[in-house]
């Protein structure tokens, strides 16, 4: 086995065990740091998959801002009583999921060996062509997803807003 | 038989026949009202009159081996069934144009006077248009459903009329015992006509044109035919009034008297009569069907007579008179002699229109009063109506040289020519019987001194001229258009000729004239004896008028209650038929009916209680639900690959 | 390299472990940190597949799926908090009104 198959095996270790650790942890803020745990690690997928740019984005925009979020919404409400227990994980639901996951593996394992993956250029996955590519072709998208963001901040502004008795 | 003489045409005149009543009847339903009673009632008699004229002119314009025919449109087209809105004139059909217009003109013309005072009038009229509407088509159609459409209609007509004043229940309890035992001959008619299509369709040919009808009869297998035929006269009975179906005529006398005077003497029930002529070529081939025809009308015209020796009523002596004289009509329709039918059909309009006309005047004239025991006397008071009356009663007894004379006698004479020596005597002592209860009724209405109440005294009058001119047209008719059909010893028979190109030449008079002359003779004796004791009973001076209508031995009592066939009737058929229709009502239609409505209701609502159940509010269910659809979808997708 | 299965693979286990999360659980914000966690496996997919396809697509998609998630989360958290104020708990258990 080659390093990189052994890096990969064992980063995909790691993230595997902290998205259980989201799942099945107790207390909140720790699924929220075992939460943090996965992303930056899907973010270390990304730069070897020659995705830099994304790479550098989900570490500022989804592990940065989106989980401090979480965390500022945990802090807020503070639950102070401990969730009542979950259901177990044998139950239907999550064998229903679990039958999911095995389906979908399945799926995957039953093709083919993929081809090698085509070859790129140095620039791939660079902020240039990342650039290129939103600006040049979906621009539109990129409009509205602007219009999006503030849409959300506006709902989220008027759903939170305290009730103010009068 | 279709000779192959028939000349047929085309001729767009004759929709008007039928369709300027009909617009007399929209026009007068519209504005009718508005424009007041005299206006509408002219308007409804200048559409008939029209029409008259019209007949007239076809009837002047009809070679006498000719079709007319008027083609409206494609009614029915379905594969290759064709029925076309369509009408048709030929020499029957003439005859009977002329009838309906003409005494309907008259009788139109009679009823300006006689409804002046009713506040109805406009409808009166209005319903009398759509009768001749329905009447015309029912003659001109070409084809046996045209036929069948006026035939409904006229029943419409018909219980619209007799429940004219509907005020009155028992007008409109009459109005439906005629619409309902006219429909049961109906049911047997409209079953006759699906038969013939069927079987005709079955040999390949589908249509209800007489005349394609007339030319692929023979195809027919004889019972086929006997059914149809048999069928086709149950709704003969029901709308002429024979045996068993009579019953609602009596009671139709609940409607004005111009009504009974045109519907239930002259024109409707005589449709029977008329479809029976008409599709003659088929009955023609059911020889059985025709001598239970002829055995029905002789029954039929014997037992009504028995009936009208007693009664009191102006009116319904003269009801069951018509059922006699319809019976005589289907005798001489089961012995073969359409012909002969048709001419007394065209006689007795005349005779039976004036004297229930002349009835409407005397009843006119005592303020309503119906009763003869209460009249009497009327001659000095009346004598338009008087005279008229002793014209058309001298007419339907058949004395010499009157219409009824010939017509009747040709009937009698045809019977007893075609070996139905039987029938021929039936139908002689019914002669008899006529003249005894039409002379009685003459001699206790006119004659002897006035039995009236003071109040009905005080209001004797004669008609206005409006109404006697009718009268005395109508009487005049009595006595002239029978010459038409006189025998041979005598002037010929200008009749038959009119109607050979329709009936063929098989009306050949096969006795000899010896033979002839002594029926004619025997018929006369009899008559005469008729009248002889109907004035020893009734005619002399100082002679009482049984008053007690209980007395009497039991033949008269018999006769006066008409033998109790509504009671029979009643307790056979209606009765039993309430019943099961009560049944119905009080429990199928409740738990039933309504059960397995509500238990459609029902069941939906109960299983939705089960599905409900998915709706728990709780958004991971709702997710879960989300996965399962998922997974069936990869499933599906996994097992295509 | 790798073959693409093995990306593959790991991000349908991911994904699989956050939909148990999702029907599991019973606080809110613990519900939408696993949605969290199946949307970033699907970016896992998306990057792959653009390694192996030579294609920016799939990145740009990574994009804009950050994007939504973003707004996504912001809203989910401020319909919890009004959902704190009036049941004053975040257990999905507690907020079946809408049953039959």
């Amino acid at each position: 086995m080659d390093a990189s198959t052994f890096v990969f095996f064992l980063l995909a270790g790691l993230l595997v065990i902290s998205s259980l650790l989201v799942v099945f942890l107790r207390n909140v803020v720790h699924c929220a740091m075992a939460l943090v745990a996965a992303l930056l690690i899907i973010a270390i997928f990304f730069i070897t998959l020659h995705a830099p740019m994304v790479g550098i984005l989900q570490v500022m925009v989804y592990a940065g801002a989106i989980m401090v979020l979480f965390l500022f919404v945990i802090m807020f409400l503070n639950p102070s009583v401990l969730e009542r227990p979950r259901a177990a994980w044998w139950s239907f639901a999550s064998l229903l999921a679990v039958l999911l996951g095995a389906m979908l593996v399945s799926l995957f394992f039953n093709n083919e060996p993929a081809a090698d993956p085509v070859a790129s250029t140095e620039l791939f996955g660079s902020p240039e062509m990342l650039a290129k590519s939103l600006f040049n072709d979906f621009v539109l998208p990129f409009e509205i997803a602007s219009v999006l963001l503030l849409v959300a901040i506006v709902g989220a502004v008027v759903l939170a807003k305290r009730e103010r008795s009068v | 038989m279709v000779t192959n003489q028939l000349v047929l045409a085309d001729y767009n005149l004759l929709r008007w026949i039928p369709l300027i009543p009909l617009l007399a009847v929209v026009f007068n339903l519209f504005w009718g009202r508005a424009l007041g009673k005299k206006f509408a009632g002219a308007l409804a008699c200048a559409a008939v009159g029209a029409s008259f004229a019209l007949a007239l002119y076809v009837f002047w314009q009809l070679p006498s081996n000719g079709i007319f025919r008027d083609s409206i449109y494609t009614w029915i087209d379905s594969g290759s069934f064709r029925v076309n809105l369509s009408f048709q004139v030929d020499a029957l059909t003439a005859v009977m144009l002329l009838i309906v217009t003409g005494i309907g003109f008259l009788i139109h013309i009679y009823s300006l006077g006689y409804m002046e005072h009713d506040e109805g009038m406009v409808r009166f009229f209005i319903y009398l248009n759509l009768f001749i509407f329905f009447m015309l088509t029912l003659v001109t159609g070409d084809n046996l459903l045209i036929l069948f459409v006026g035939w409904e209609g006229v029943g419409l007509c018909s219980y619209l009329l007799i429940g004219f004043w509907y005020h009155d229940s028992n007008n409109a309890i009459a109005g439906n015992k005629a619409f309902i035992v006219n429909r049961i001959g109906d049911f047997g008619f409209i079953l006759g006509i699906f038969l013939l299509v069927t079987e005709l369709g079955r040999q390949g040919i589908w249509t209800l044109d007489f005349l394609e009808l007339q030319k692929h009869a023979s195809m027919l297998s004889p019972a086929s035919i006997g059914v149809i035929t048999l069928l086709l006269f149950v709704g003969a009975t029901g709308k002429s009034a024979q045996l068993p179906l009579f019953v609602w005529l009596p009671d139709a006398m609940a409607g004005p008297t111009p009504v009974s005077a045109l519907i239930h003497a002259a024109t409707m029930v005589t449709a029977g009569v008329y479809m029976t002529a008409r599709l003659h070529f088929l009955f023609v081939l059911a020889p059985s069907t025709l001598s239970l025809i002829a055995w029905i009308g002789a029954a039929t015209a014997f037992f009504a007579a028995t009936i009208a020796l007693t009664q009191n009523d102006i009116k319904k002596v003269l009801a069951y008179s018509t059922v006699s004289q319809l019976g005589y009509m289907f005798i001489a329709v089961g012995v073969g002699a359409f012909s002969a039918a048709i001419f007394h059909l065209f006689t007795h309009a005349f005779f039976k229109a004036c004297l229930f006309l002349g009835s409407g005047s005397v009843i006119h004239a005592l303020d309503g009063e119906q009763d003869m025991r209460k009249m009497g006397g009327l001659k000095a008071h009346m004598p338009q109506t008087y005279w008229t009356y002793v014209v058309a009663t001298l007419a339907i007894a058949g004395a010499p040289l009157t219409a009824g004379f010939f017509s009747k006698d040709l009937i009698l004479w045809q019977a007893f020519n075609h070996g139905a020596t039987a029938l021929w005597g039936i139908g002689l002592i019914t002669a008899g019987m006529t003249a005894f209860y039409m002379f009685r009724q003459l001699f206790m209405v006119f004659h002897g001194e006035c039995r009236a109440d003071d109040h009905a005294k005080a209001h004797l009058h004669e008609s206005p001229a409006v109404m006697t001119l009718p009268l005395m047209i109508l009487a005049f008719g009595s006595i002239f258009t029978g010459w038409l059909g006189a025998p041979e010893y005598l002037w010929g028979n200008r009749w038959d000729l009119w109607l050979q190109p329709v009936f063929g030449a098989a009306e050949a008079h096969e006795g000899s004239v010896g033979t002839e002359v002594i029926v004619t003779l025997l018929t006369l004796a009899v008559v005469a004896v008729g009248i002889y004791f109907a004035y020893a009973k009734y005619g002399r001076d100082g002679t009482e008028v049984e008053q007690r209508a209980g007395a009497g031995g039991l033949l008269y009592r018999l006769s006066l209650n008409k033998y109790y066939v509504d009671e029979i009737y009643d307790h056979v058929f209606v009765r039993p038929f309430t019943a099961i229709s009560d049944f119905f009502a009080r429990f199928i239609d409740p738990w039933v009916i309504d059960g397995t409505v509500n238990g459609v209701a029902a069941v939906t609502r109960g299983s939705s209680q089960v599905w409900r159940g998915l709706q728990t509010g709780n958004v991971q269910h709702y997710a879960a639900g989300l996965l399962v659809g998922t997974l069936a979808l990869l499933a599906y997708y996994f097992g295509q690959s | 390299m790798l073959p693409v299965n093995y990306y593959l693979i790991l991000s349908a286990v991911v994904f699989a472990i956050g939909v148990i999360g999702v029907l599991i659980r019973r606080n809110l914000i613990v519900v939408l940190m696993s949605i969290e966690l199946m949307l970033n496996a699907v970016n896992l997919t998306f990057i792959a597949f653009s390694r192996y396809l030579g294609s920016m697509v799939g990145q740009v998609a990574v994009f804009f799926v950050m994007a939504v998630a973003a707004a996504e989360a912001v809203i989910g958290l401020a319909i919890i908090i009004s959902v704190y104020r009036q049941r004053r708990s975040l257990d999905p258990q507690d907020m079946q009104l809408l049953k039959w």
